[in-house]
């Protein structure tokens, strides 16, 4: 079969033009057989035209992709080894749902008895088993999503492609279908490549992820890398809430740094940035990352953490928004300099959302390896 | 006792409103009565069609014995149904093409598709009789070939038709489903005859249908490329209506009538009325 050690799609300097826009531009990267891969990226940034690129519906203007080491160049969709599951589903209205499943085995030929058990697997898999014989109008959202995928998968593809699989299913179900997918991918182990716009989708799903912007890889990384150590503004600000602060290197030692940001004062870090000294670069700051301690307790903390300011950053504010969201609670704090950063803090206790108010005189704390400091 | 009482008539219940009753009474009225008039004059017991006296029906035996008239009412139908056949695949082709491809002069092309159904029959039927005058059209063929010019001109009246309904249809026509059939393996051939196709058949229906009445109740432009020998039925019963509008006229419209109402009513139950509403 495929060997697990080579990569199963490979994308060489790819590149889209549709007229003078450019969709996706110069984009290269492998995709390992058996993983889940997710592109991620804002609505318009050309990962729908590199799915669909890898599916045989566009062609590449210049750069080619390979699937298991084979080029696809002039080779139609219904010829290729890969299988998509489409945004609207596209289940066929007027066939059954043992009949959707059936059908790309029927036009490859394979013989009834074969096709019969093949599609009560595939159904199986997707749980819709004893659902052949409905209609799809008599099946909700998700059982049609469900049709597609058995659709896709009893054809047993090299790879899945799935564009924004998620995205019309209500809140509860997309979770739901988010551990059902991961599960499945798992269980077929087939090479799933996920489109979606949905950050969480991304997260919880991926085993690596390529956010895209402006037809470009922005970062390719799993998913705690792509949150813990995000390669650029565009990327930190992108996936999850963050806080990015412009400031000069001024400190770049190998065991320490620190950055110089205007209206936040000097942020410290625990580790070396290798950049040039006084150059301009961005500190980011996730909101979780940061403490809140309620007035007094400050001092405390201080205290216990003898070594700062290596060990921890401080800064002070006073309470400007706080939205209570149940599990946890956002505030947007304003610094002396009228900087504003915003902070999460989950609510651990019952009575944790009544610690603050509005206009509340805070301090802050967070560690000296939670910064992320960018160059670009 | 209020048990009793009929439930209030709420506010958008319009069906249940005294004054809405009335006024889609009278659109039946005036849209059904001449035909109701029609048909009961058809069973009158008298030569001249004004007076009632009394019932019978051997103006249908009459009409039916009437080989001038049955032959009209076969050239009609074979027509009609050569008609239909041919527009439902030259006006699907139009739609399909119209819809999907890109080409040159495509805004023109749409437009002079659409031409004949503006054009007044009037100038179609002068046009078609210079025309076939002009390529000296054989009009000494055997039956059923010497209706080929009027099946030609209908064919030219009835396609855009088709064009317009399928069209209509096709704009709702989910192209993911296209690509998902390709996707799975399907070549253009199939994803024609296995997707495009199931989706289009409401309108091919109403197409068919469309064309089929045009086709068979259509006057002026077959009086125009008719011959003595290709007198279709609108045109016989023309020139028996010339001499006296008698019961004879009548019973074989009511024939002519109910044919057309079996057929709409069979298509319908074969297609399911749902579908039908779908394309329009």
């Amino acid at each position: 079969m495929t060997d697990p050690a080579k990569p199963i799609i490979q994308i060489q300097n790819v590149s889209k033009r549709f007229g003078k826009v450019t969709a996706v531009d110069n984009v290269s990267l492998d995709i390992n057989a058996g993983e889940f891969f997710v592109l991620l990226g804002p609505s318009g940034c050309g990962k729908t035209t590199l799915l669909r690129m890898i599916a045989g519906f566009e062609l590449p203007t210049e750069g080619r992709i390979l699937i298991d080491g084979q080029d696809m160049a002039g080779i139609p969709p219904n010829k290729r080894p890969v299988n998509m599951v489409f945004q609207s589903y596209a289940v066929f209205p007027h066939m059954s749902v043992a009949d959707n499943v059936a059908y790309g085995l029927k036009i490859a030929g394979v013989k009834g008895g074969e096709i019969k058990d093949r599609v009560a697997e595939a159904l199986d898999l997707v749980k819709l088993g004893g659902f052949g014989e409905r209609m799809p109008d008599q099946m909700s959202g998700g059982q049609r999503q469900r049709v597609a995928l058995a659709r896709s998968l009893v054809m047993r593809p090299k790879v899945l492609l799935l564009d924004e699989p998620l995205s019309a299913l209500d809140a509860k179900l997309r979770a739901q279908m988010q551990f059902e997918l991961s599960e499945l991918q798992e269980k077929v182990g087939i090479t799933f490549v996920t489109v979606t716009h949905d950050q969480d989708e991304a997260l919880s799903m991926a085993c690596r992820i390529g956010v895209i912007n402006k037809g470009e890889v922005a970062q390719l990384a799993t998913p705690s890398d792509l949150y813990e150590y995000p390669s650029n503004r565009f990327v930190a600000d992108f996936v999850g809430s963050v806080n990015i602060f412009e400031g000069k290197l001024t400190l770049d030692e190998p065991d320490k740094a620190a950055v110089d940001c205007p209206g936040v004062g000097k942020i410290y870090l625990n580790h070396g940035v290798t950049g040039p000294h006084g150059a301009d670069v961005w500190i980011a700051l996730r909101p979780e990352k940061i403490y809140l301690h309620v007035p007094g307790e400050g001092k405390a903390v201080k205290a216990a953490a003898q070594d700062a300011p290596d060990g921890y950053n401080f800064a002070r504010g006073k309470i400007k928004g706080m939205s209570y969201l149940g599990d946890i609670t956002l505030f947007e704090i304003e610094l002396e300099s009228g900087a504003r950063i915003r902070v999460s803090r989950p609510n651990l206790s019952r009575h944790d959302q009544e610690d603050f108010t509005w206009d509340d005189k805070v301090s802050m704390h967070w560690r000296a390896d939670s910064p992320v400091v960018l160059l670009g | 006792m209020a048990f009793f009482a009929r439930a209030p008539i709420a506010p958008l219940e319009y069906s249940r409103t005294l004054w809405m009753r009335l006024w889609v009474g009278a659109v039946m009225v005036f849209l059904y009565a001449p035909l109701v008039v029609l048909m009961i004059f058809s069973f009158n017991d008298s030569k001249r069609n004004v007076v009632w006296r009394g019932f019978t029906t051997k103006y249908y035996e009459k009409a039916l014995g009437n080989d001038q008239l049955v032959e009209a009412l076969i050239n009609s139908l074979t027509i009609a149904a050569l008609a239909t056949l041919a527009s439902l695949v030259l006006g699907t082709l139009a739609a399909v093409m119209l819809w999907r491809f890109r080409f040159p002069w495509k805004g023109a092309i749409d437009g002079t598709i659409s031409l004949p159904i503006i054009v007044p029959e009037i100038c179609l039927g002068v046009a078609f009789l210079m025309f076939f005058a002009a390529v000296g059209w054989p009009t000494d063929l055997v039956w059923p070939f010497n209706l080929g010019a009027i099946t030609v001109a209908h064919i030219t009246f009835c396609f855009p038709f088709v064009t317009m309904v399928v069209r209509s249809r096709l704009a709702s026509f989910n192209r993911e489903q296209e690509e998902a059939a390709k996707d799975l393996g399907a070549s253009e051939a199939q994803v024609f005859r296995d997707v495009l196709i199931p989706h289009i058949k409401p309108a091919l229906v109403a197409g068919a249908l469309l064309a089929f009445t045009l086709s068979l109740d259509d006057f002026v432009i077959t009086y125009f490329t008719s011959g003595p020998d290709t007198i279709t039925f609108p045109v016989k019963v023309y020139s028996m209506v010339r001499f006296s509008v008698t019961p004879e006229v009548n019973a074989a419209s009511t024939l002519l009538i109910i044919l057309t109402v079996v057929l709409t009513f069979i298509a319908l139950k074969a297609q399911g009325v749902k579908a039908i509403a779908e394309t329009h």
